[in-house]
Protein backbone atom coordinates (compact mmCIF):
# COMPACT_ATOMS: atom_id res chain seq x y z
CA UNK A 1 0.00 0.00 0.00
CA UNK A 2 3.09 2.17 0.90
CA UNK A 3 4.58 2.36 -2.99
CA UNK A 4 1.08 2.85 -4.74
CA UNK A 5 0.17 5.81 -1.74
CA UNK A 6 3.86 7.64 -2.19
CA UNK A 7 3.71 7.57 -6.09
CA UNK A 8 0.18 8.70 -6.43
CA UNK A 9 0.80 11.83 -3.69
CA UNK A 10 4.09 12.97 -5.18
CA UNK A 11 2.07 13.33 -8.51
CA UNK A 12 -1.25 14.71 -6.72
CA UNK A 13 0.57 16.80 -3.81
CA UNK A 14 2.40 19.21 -5.81
CA UNK A 15 -0.21 19.67 -8.69
CA UNK A 16 -3.11 20.66 -6.21
CA UNK A 17 -1.01 22.81 -4.21
CA UNK A 18 0.05 24.67 -7.47
CA UNK A 19 -3.88 24.93 -8.65
CA UNK A 20 -5.08 26.66 -5.17
CA UNK A 21 -2.02 28.97 -5.55
CA UNK A 22 -3.38 29.56 -8.73
CA UNK A 23 -7.09 30.37 -7.49
CA UNK A 24 -5.43 32.52 -4.56
CA UNK A 25 -4.13 34.53 -7.32
CA UNK A 26 -7.28 35.07 -9.29
CA UNK A 27 -5.83 33.29 -11.97
CA UNK A 28 -7.96 31.04 -14.16
CA UNK A 29 -6.84 27.58 -14.13
CA UNK A 30 -9.75 24.89 -16.05
CA UNK A 31 -11.25 23.00 -14.28
CA UNK A 32 -11.26 19.81 -16.50
CA UNK A 33 -7.12 20.10 -16.26
CA UNK A 34 -7.47 19.52 -12.81
CA UNK A 35 -10.64 16.77 -12.64
CA UNK A 36 -8.15 14.87 -15.63
CA UNK A 37 -5.05 15.05 -13.81
CA UNK A 38 -6.73 13.80 -10.80
CA UNK A 39 -8.25 10.86 -12.58
CA UNK A 40 -4.72 9.83 -14.01
CA UNK A 41 -3.91 9.56 -10.31
CA UNK A 42 -6.44 7.30 -9.51
CA UNK A 43 -6.19 4.91 -12.46
CA UNK A 44 -2.52 4.95 -11.34
CA UNK A 45 -3.34 4.00 -7.92
CA UNK A 46 -5.77 1.57 -8.77
CA UNK A 47 -3.36 -0.24 -11.24
CA UNK A 48 0.11 -0.37 -8.11
CA UNK A 49 -2.56 -0.85 -5.37
CA UNK A 50 -2.21 -4.40 -4.04
CA UNK A 51 -5.67 -5.97 -5.04
CA UNK A 52 -4.44 -5.58 -8.79
CA UNK A 53 -0.79 -6.11 -8.17
CA UNK A 54 -0.88 -9.51 -5.93
CA UNK A 55 -3.16 -11.08 -8.87
CA UNK A 56 -0.73 -9.56 -11.93
CA UNK A 57 1.83 -11.68 -10.35
CA UNK A 58 0.36 -14.78 -11.25
CA UNK A 59 -2.74 -13.77 -13.95
CA UNK A 60 -1.35 -12.56 -17.32
CA UNK A 61 -5.15 -11.15 -17.67
CA UNK A 62 -4.51 -8.55 -14.54
CA UNK A 63 -0.75 -7.67 -15.89
CA UNK A 64 -2.55 -6.51 -18.53
CA UNK A 65 -5.18 -4.42 -17.30
CA UNK A 66 -2.17 -3.03 -15.14
CA UNK A 67 -0.25 -2.15 -18.32
CA UNK A 68 -3.16 -0.28 -19.97
CA UNK A 69 -3.71 1.41 -16.92
CA UNK A 70 -0.07 2.37 -15.99
CA UNK A 71 0.92 2.63 -19.62
CA UNK A 72 -2.19 4.12 -21.84
CA UNK A 73 -5.32 5.61 -19.50
CA UNK A 74 -2.96 7.13 -16.73
CA UNK A 75 -0.45 9.02 -19.27
CA UNK A 76 -3.90 9.94 -20.52
CA UNK A 77 -5.35 11.68 -17.17
CA UNK A 78 -2.12 13.04 -16.14
CA UNK A 79 -1.13 14.54 -19.43
CA UNK A 80 -4.39 16.24 -20.32
CA UNK A 81 -3.69 17.83 -16.82
CA UNK A 82 -1.20 19.95 -18.28
CA UNK A 83 1.23 20.10 -15.67
CA UNK A 84 3.70 21.67 -17.23
CA UNK A 85 1.97 24.47 -17.92
CA UNK A 86 0.87 24.68 -14.11
CA UNK A 87 5.11 24.23 -13.29
CA UNK A 88 5.80 26.78 -15.38
CA UNK A 89 3.17 29.20 -13.78
CA UNK A 90 4.26 28.06 -10.31
CA UNK A 91 7.89 27.63 -10.17
CA UNK A 92 10.10 30.60 -9.74
CA UNK A 93 11.52 32.11 -13.02
CA UNK A 94 15.14 30.68 -12.30
CA UNK A 95 13.71 27.35 -12.15
CA UNK A 96 11.17 27.29 -15.27
CA UNK A 97 13.84 28.91 -16.99
CA UNK A 98 15.91 26.13 -16.42
CA UNK A 99 13.49 23.58 -17.85
CA UNK A 100 12.84 25.88 -20.46
CA UNK A 101 16.26 25.54 -21.71
CA UNK A 102 16.66 22.23 -21.33
CA UNK A 103 13.94 21.53 -23.49
CA UNK A 104 14.98 23.36 -25.96
CA UNK A 105 18.32 21.30 -25.98
CA UNK A 106 18.88 19.87 -29.74
CA UNK A 107 19.17 16.56 -27.65
CA UNK A 108 15.77 16.90 -25.68
CA UNK A 109 13.74 17.56 -29.15
CA UNK A 110 14.98 14.41 -30.43
CA UNK A 111 13.87 12.82 -27.37
CA UNK A 112 10.70 14.03 -27.21
CA UNK A 113 10.09 13.41 -30.63
CA UNK A 114 6.88 12.06 -31.77
CA UNK A 115 9.02 9.07 -33.57
CA UNK A 116 11.35 8.07 -30.65
CA UNK A 117 8.52 8.30 -28.36
CA UNK A 118 6.76 5.51 -29.73
CA UNK A 119 9.80 3.51 -30.02
CA UNK A 120 10.28 3.76 -26.65
CA UNK A 121 6.84 3.05 -25.79
CA UNK A 122 5.42 0.29 -28.63
CA UNK A 123 9.45 -0.49 -29.08
CA UNK A 124 9.70 -1.47 -25.09
CA UNK A 125 6.74 -3.66 -24.89
CA UNK A 126 8.00 -6.14 -28.35
CA UNK A 127 10.87 -6.41 -26.23
CA UNK A 128 9.13 -6.95 -22.85
CA UNK A 129 7.06 -9.62 -24.42
CA UNK A 130 8.78 -10.92 -26.96
CA UNK A 131 11.23 -11.58 -25.79
CA UNK A 132 12.30 -13.54 -22.04
CA UNK A 133 11.93 -10.12 -20.39
CA UNK A 134 9.28 -10.54 -19.25
CA UNK A 135 9.76 -14.14 -17.63
CA UNK A 136 12.57 -12.36 -16.10
CA UNK A 137 10.58 -9.77 -14.23
CA UNK A 138 8.94 -11.86 -12.59
CA UNK A 139 11.90 -13.36 -10.44
CA UNK A 140 13.85 -10.10 -9.86
CA UNK A 141 11.47 -7.21 -8.00
CA UNK A 142 14.05 -3.88 -9.51
CA UNK A 143 13.34 -4.95 -12.80
CA UNK A 144 9.84 -5.32 -12.20
CA UNK A 145 9.43 -2.03 -10.83
CA UNK A 146 11.70 -0.50 -13.35
CA UNK A 147 9.24 -2.31 -15.76
CA UNK A 148 6.10 -0.35 -14.20
CA UNK A 149 8.43 2.85 -14.33
CA UNK A 150 9.14 2.60 -18.20
CA UNK A 151 5.19 1.77 -18.80
CA UNK A 152 4.02 5.24 -17.23
CA UNK A 153 7.38 7.16 -18.40
CA UNK A 154 7.15 5.93 -21.62
CA UNK A 155 3.13 6.16 -22.13
CA UNK A 156 3.33 10.00 -20.72
CA UNK A 157 6.14 10.90 -22.98
CA UNK A 158 3.85 9.50 -26.24
CA UNK A 159 1.13 10.96 -25.33
CA UNK A 160 2.43 14.47 -24.47
CA UNK A 161 4.06 14.15 -27.81
CA UNK A 162 1.14 13.09 -29.56
CA UNK A 163 -1.78 15.27 -28.05
CA UNK A 164 -0.32 16.78 -24.75
CA UNK A 165 -2.19 20.37 -24.27
CA UNK A 166 1.39 21.07 -22.89
CA UNK A 167 4.09 23.24 -25.34
CA UNK A 168 6.54 20.28 -26.51
CA UNK A 169 9.55 21.92 -27.89
CA UNK A 170 10.32 20.68 -31.92
CA UNK A 171 6.85 19.46 -31.87
CA UNK A 172 6.09 18.09 -35.70
CA UNK A 173 2.91 19.62 -36.71
CA UNK A 174 -0.26 17.85 -37.49
CA UNK A 175 0.16 14.88 -40.06
CA UNK A 176 3.43 13.41 -38.43
CA UNK A 177 1.96 13.11 -35.73
CA UNK A 178 -0.89 11.27 -37.15
CA UNK A 179 1.17 9.26 -38.79
CA UNK A 180 3.00 7.99 -35.68
CA UNK A 181 0.02 7.56 -34.15
CA UNK A 182 -1.19 5.25 -37.08
CA UNK A 183 1.73 3.65 -36.53
CA UNK A 184 1.40 2.88 -33.35
CA UNK A 185 -1.95 1.83 -33.26
CA UNK A 186 -1.26 -0.83 -35.90
CA UNK A 187 2.05 -1.71 -33.87
CA UNK A 188 0.06 -2.31 -30.66
CA UNK A 189 -2.51 -4.38 -32.79
CA UNK A 190 -0.11 -6.78 -34.42
CA UNK A 191 1.55 -7.35 -30.90
CA UNK A 192 -1.72 -8.37 -29.19
CA UNK A 193 -2.16 -11.14 -32.36
CA UNK A 194 1.18 -12.10 -32.57
CA UNK A 195 1.01 -12.92 -28.44
CA UNK A 196 -1.80 -14.98 -28.98
CA UNK A 197 -0.47 -16.47 -32.12
CA UNK A 198 2.89 -17.99 -30.60
CA UNK A 199 1.80 -17.72 -26.86
CA UNK A 200 4.42 -15.25 -25.73
CA UNK A 201 5.66 -14.01 -23.15
CA UNK A 202 7.44 -17.51 -23.06
CA UNK A 203 9.30 -18.96 -19.62
CA UNK A 204 6.50 -18.48 -17.67
CA UNK A 205 3.50 -20.78 -15.97
CA UNK A 206 0.70 -18.75 -17.87
CA UNK A 207 -1.97 -21.42 -19.37
CA UNK A 208 -2.14 -20.96 -23.10
CA UNK A 209 -5.80 -20.16 -22.73
CA UNK A 210 -4.76 -17.44 -20.20
CA UNK A 211 -2.21 -15.98 -22.58
CA UNK A 212 -4.74 -15.72 -25.18
CA UNK A 213 -7.30 -14.07 -22.85
CA UNK A 214 -4.29 -11.67 -21.83
CA UNK A 215 -3.62 -11.09 -25.88
CA UNK A 216 -7.15 -10.43 -26.87
CA UNK A 217 -7.31 -8.10 -23.70
CA UNK A 218 -4.55 -6.06 -25.11
CA UNK A 219 -6.31 -6.15 -28.22
CA UNK A 220 -9.23 -4.42 -26.94
CA UNK A 221 -8.07 -2.45 -24.20
CA UNK A 222 -5.34 -0.90 -26.08
CA UNK A 223 -8.37 0.26 -28.90
CA UNK A 224 -10.20 2.14 -26.49
CA UNK A 225 -6.81 3.40 -24.67
CA UNK A 226 -5.93 4.56 -28.48
CA UNK A 227 -9.42 5.51 -29.71
CA UNK A 228 -9.45 8.34 -26.56
CA UNK A 229 -5.68 9.23 -27.95
CA UNK A 230 -6.92 10.24 -31.56
CA UNK A 231 -9.42 11.86 -29.76
CA UNK A 232 -7.28 14.22 -27.36
CA UNK A 233 -5.14 14.65 -30.63
CA UNK A 234 -7.83 15.91 -33.10
CA UNK A 235 -9.33 17.96 -29.90
CA UNK A 236 -5.83 19.96 -30.48
CA UNK A 237 -7.00 20.02 -33.90
CA UNK A 238 -10.07 21.47 -33.51
CA UNK A 239 -9.22 24.07 -31.04
CA UNK A 240 -6.38 25.32 -32.98
CA UNK A 241 -8.81 25.76 -36.13
CA UNK A 242 -11.41 27.78 -33.72
CA UNK A 243 -8.27 29.78 -33.27
CA UNK A 244 -7.40 30.25 -37.44
CA UNK A 245 -11.43 30.71 -37.82
CA UNK A 246 -12.04 33.85 -35.44
CA UNK A 247 -8.45 35.29 -36.64
CA UNK A 248 -10.14 35.12 -40.32
CA UNK A 249 -13.54 36.17 -38.90
CA UNK A 250 -12.15 39.31 -37.70
CA UNK A 251 -10.35 39.66 -40.63
CA UNK A 252 -13.11 39.64 -42.88
CA UNK A 253 -15.33 42.09 -40.40
CA UNK A 254 -12.52 44.59 -40.92
CA UNK A 255 -12.35 44.20 -44.61
CA UNK A 256 -16.30 44.55 -44.75
CA UNK A 257 -16.60 47.76 -42.51
CA UNK A 258 -15.75 50.26 -45.14
CA UNK A 259 -17.96 48.71 -47.36
CA UNK A 260 -20.79 48.70 -44.49
CA UNK A 261 -20.50 52.40 -43.88
CA UNK A 262 -20.53 53.54 -47.19
CA UNK B 1 -18.07 42.57 -51.57
CA UNK B 2 -15.57 40.31 -49.84
CA UNK B 3 -17.29 36.31 -49.20
CA UNK B 4 -17.01 36.02 -45.62
CA UNK B 5 -14.92 32.84 -44.24
CA UNK B 6 -18.09 31.49 -42.57
CA UNK B 7 -21.69 30.59 -43.50
CA UNK B 8 -20.43 29.19 -46.67
CA UNK B 9 -21.43 25.38 -47.17
CA UNK B 10 -18.63 23.20 -47.82
CA UNK B 11 -20.12 20.20 -50.12
CA UNK B 12 -16.57 18.57 -50.51
CA UNK B 13 -15.31 18.79 -46.56
CA UNK B 14 -19.14 17.60 -45.84
CA UNK B 15 -18.80 14.50 -48.03
CA UNK B 16 -15.67 13.79 -47.29
CA UNK B 17 -15.51 13.61 -43.81
CA UNK B 18 -18.86 11.82 -43.76
CA UNK B 19 -17.55 9.02 -45.90
CA UNK B 20 -14.68 8.74 -43.49
CA UNK B 21 -17.79 7.94 -40.81
CA UNK B 22 -19.37 5.72 -43.07
CA UNK B 23 -15.94 3.65 -44.07
CA UNK B 24 -15.11 3.00 -40.32
CA UNK B 25 -18.96 2.09 -39.48
CA UNK B 26 -19.15 -0.37 -42.31
CA UNK B 27 -15.63 -1.69 -40.89
CA UNK B 28 -16.34 -2.08 -37.56
CA UNK B 29 -20.20 -3.57 -37.97
CA UNK B 30 -18.48 -5.97 -39.80
CA UNK B 31 -16.23 -6.69 -37.08
CA UNK B 32 -18.49 -6.79 -33.93
CA UNK B 33 -21.20 -8.72 -36.30
CA UNK B 34 -19.36 -10.96 -38.11
CA UNK B 35 -16.68 -11.47 -36.20
CA UNK B 36 -18.30 -11.02 -32.30
CA UNK B 37 -21.59 -12.24 -32.62
CA UNK B 38 -21.62 -14.57 -35.39
CA UNK B 39 -17.74 -15.90 -34.65
CA UNK B 40 -17.84 -16.74 -38.53
CA UNK B 41 -14.23 -15.50 -38.24
CA UNK B 42 -11.80 -15.81 -35.24
CA UNK B 43 -9.40 -13.40 -33.55
CA UNK B 44 -6.85 -15.14 -35.18
CA UNK B 45 -7.24 -17.44 -38.55
CA UNK B 46 -4.34 -20.01 -39.51
CA UNK B 47 -5.13 -19.52 -42.56
CA UNK B 48 -3.96 -15.69 -41.89
CA UNK B 49 -0.56 -14.87 -43.81
CA UNK B 50 2.10 -12.95 -41.93
CA UNK B 51 1.73 -10.02 -44.09
CA UNK B 52 -2.26 -10.59 -43.33
CA UNK B 53 -1.56 -9.82 -39.85
CA UNK B 54 0.05 -6.21 -39.99
CA UNK B 55 -2.17 -5.22 -43.12
CA UNK B 56 -5.36 -6.10 -40.39
CA UNK B 57 -3.48 -3.62 -38.09
CA UNK B 58 -2.83 -1.02 -40.41
CA UNK B 59 -6.55 -1.42 -41.49
CA UNK B 60 -7.67 -1.24 -38.25
CA UNK B 61 -5.76 1.70 -37.07
CA UNK B 62 -6.80 3.78 -40.19
CA UNK B 63 -10.48 2.73 -39.32
CA UNK B 64 -9.94 3.76 -35.86
CA UNK B 65 -8.48 6.88 -37.43
CA UNK B 66 -11.17 7.57 -40.12
CA UNK B 67 -13.78 7.54 -37.13
CA UNK B 68 -12.96 9.76 -34.86
CA UNK B 69 -11.25 12.42 -38.29
CA UNK B 70 -14.74 12.27 -39.99
CA UNK B 71 -16.56 13.54 -37.24
CA UNK B 72 -14.41 16.32 -35.79
CA UNK B 73 -14.03 17.62 -39.66
CA UNK B 74 -18.08 17.35 -39.70
CA UNK B 75 -17.74 19.06 -35.87
CA UNK B 76 -15.74 22.15 -36.95
CA UNK B 77 -18.13 22.50 -40.33
CA UNK B 78 -20.98 23.00 -38.01
CA UNK B 79 -18.98 25.44 -35.66
CA UNK B 80 -18.98 27.71 -39.01
CA UNK B 81 -22.19 26.99 -40.07
CA UNK B 82 -20.72 25.32 -43.48
CA UNK B 83 -21.70 21.92 -43.22
CA UNK B 84 -24.29 20.35 -45.65
CA UNK B 85 -27.00 17.88 -44.74
CA UNK B 86 -27.68 17.02 -48.38
CA UNK B 87 -24.34 15.71 -49.04
CA UNK B 88 -22.98 14.49 -45.67
CA UNK B 89 -25.83 11.50 -46.07
CA UNK B 90 -24.33 10.73 -49.84
CA UNK B 91 -20.93 10.68 -48.56
CA UNK B 92 -21.60 7.98 -45.71
CA UNK B 93 -23.43 6.09 -47.52
CA UNK B 94 -20.84 5.80 -50.49
CA UNK B 95 -18.03 5.48 -47.70
CA UNK B 96 -20.25 2.54 -45.97
CA UNK B 97 -21.04 0.77 -49.72
CA UNK B 98 -17.35 1.62 -51.03
CA UNK B 99 -16.01 0.18 -48.03
CA UNK B 100 -18.63 -3.01 -47.77
CA UNK B 101 -17.51 -3.42 -51.54
CA UNK B 102 -13.63 -2.82 -51.70
CA UNK B 103 -14.06 -5.29 -48.59
CA UNK B 104 -15.68 -7.79 -50.22
CA UNK B 105 -13.50 -7.96 -53.59
CA UNK B 106 -9.91 -6.45 -53.21
CA UNK B 107 -10.12 -8.37 -49.37
CA UNK B 108 -11.50 -11.33 -49.61
CA UNK B 109 -11.43 -12.49 -53.39
CA UNK B 110 -8.07 -10.84 -54.66
CA UNK B 111 -5.55 -10.87 -51.92
CA UNK B 112 -7.64 -13.18 -50.05
CA UNK B 113 -6.42 -11.56 -46.71
CA UNK B 114 -9.44 -14.12 -44.94
CA UNK B 115 -13.06 -14.95 -46.19
CA UNK B 116 -16.63 -14.30 -44.92
CA UNK B 117 -17.11 -18.21 -43.30
CA UNK B 118 -15.04 -21.18 -43.40
CA UNK B 119 -16.31 -24.66 -44.03
CA UNK B 120 -19.36 -23.99 -45.99
CA UNK B 121 -19.82 -22.40 -49.49
CA UNK B 122 -19.20 -19.43 -50.32
CA UNK B 123 -20.84 -18.13 -53.04
CA UNK B 124 -24.04 -16.90 -51.11
CA UNK B 125 -22.19 -15.58 -48.79
CA UNK B 126 -20.26 -13.50 -50.74
CA UNK B 127 -22.91 -12.54 -53.21
CA UNK B 128 -24.92 -11.27 -50.49
CA UNK B 129 -21.90 -9.31 -49.28
CA UNK B 130 -21.07 -7.51 -51.83
CA UNK B 131 -24.77 -7.16 -53.19
CA UNK B 132 -25.30 -4.99 -49.66
CA UNK B 133 -22.20 -2.90 -50.68
CA UNK B 134 -23.38 -2.37 -54.12
CA UNK B 135 -26.82 -1.02 -52.95
CA UNK B 136 -25.47 0.84 -50.46
CA UNK B 137 -23.60 2.51 -52.90
CA UNK B 138 -26.10 3.39 -54.89
CA UNK B 139 -28.14 4.38 -52.43
CA UNK B 140 -25.29 7.19 -51.99
CA UNK B 141 -24.93 7.96 -55.90
CA UNK B 142 -28.37 8.44 -55.26
CA UNK B 143 -28.14 11.01 -52.89
CA UNK B 144 -25.10 12.49 -53.86
CA UNK B 145 -27.20 13.62 -57.70
CA UNK B 146 -30.37 14.53 -55.39
CA UNK B 147 -27.76 17.09 -53.54
CA UNK B 148 -25.89 18.57 -57.10
CA UNK B 149 -29.62 19.32 -58.57
CA UNK B 150 -30.69 21.19 -55.11
CA UNK B 151 -27.25 22.76 -55.14
CA UNK B 152 -28.01 23.69 -58.53
CA UNK B 153 -32.08 25.15 -58.14
CA UNK B 154 -30.60 27.17 -55.71
CA UNK B 155 -27.81 28.75 -57.53
CA UNK B 156 -30.48 29.28 -60.53
CA UNK B 157 -33.18 30.99 -58.12
CA UNK B 158 -30.38 33.23 -56.45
Amino acid sequence: MLVPLSVVASLLIPYLVAVVRQKRSDRHWNYWRTVSFVAGTVLLFVALSPPLANVSHHDLRAHMLQHILIGMLAPLGLVAGAPLTLAFRTLPVRISRLITTTLHHRLVHWLIHPVSAFLSNIGGMYLLYLTPLYALTLTNPYLHYFMHLHFLVAGCLFTWAIAGPDPAPGRPGMRTRLIVVFLSIAAHATLGKLMYIYLWPHGTLHSAHEIRAAAQFMYYGGDFAELLLVVALFATWYRRQGHHHSILQQRGKRLNQPLASA
Amino acid sequence: MHPMPHDISDPARSRWGAALIGIAIMAGVDEIIFHQVLGWHHFYDLSTPAVGLLSDGLLHSAELIALVAGFFMLLDLRRRNALAAAWVWAGFFIGMGGFQLFDGIIDHKVLRLHQIRYGVNLLPYDVAWNLTGLVLLLVGIVLLGRARSTAATNLSVD
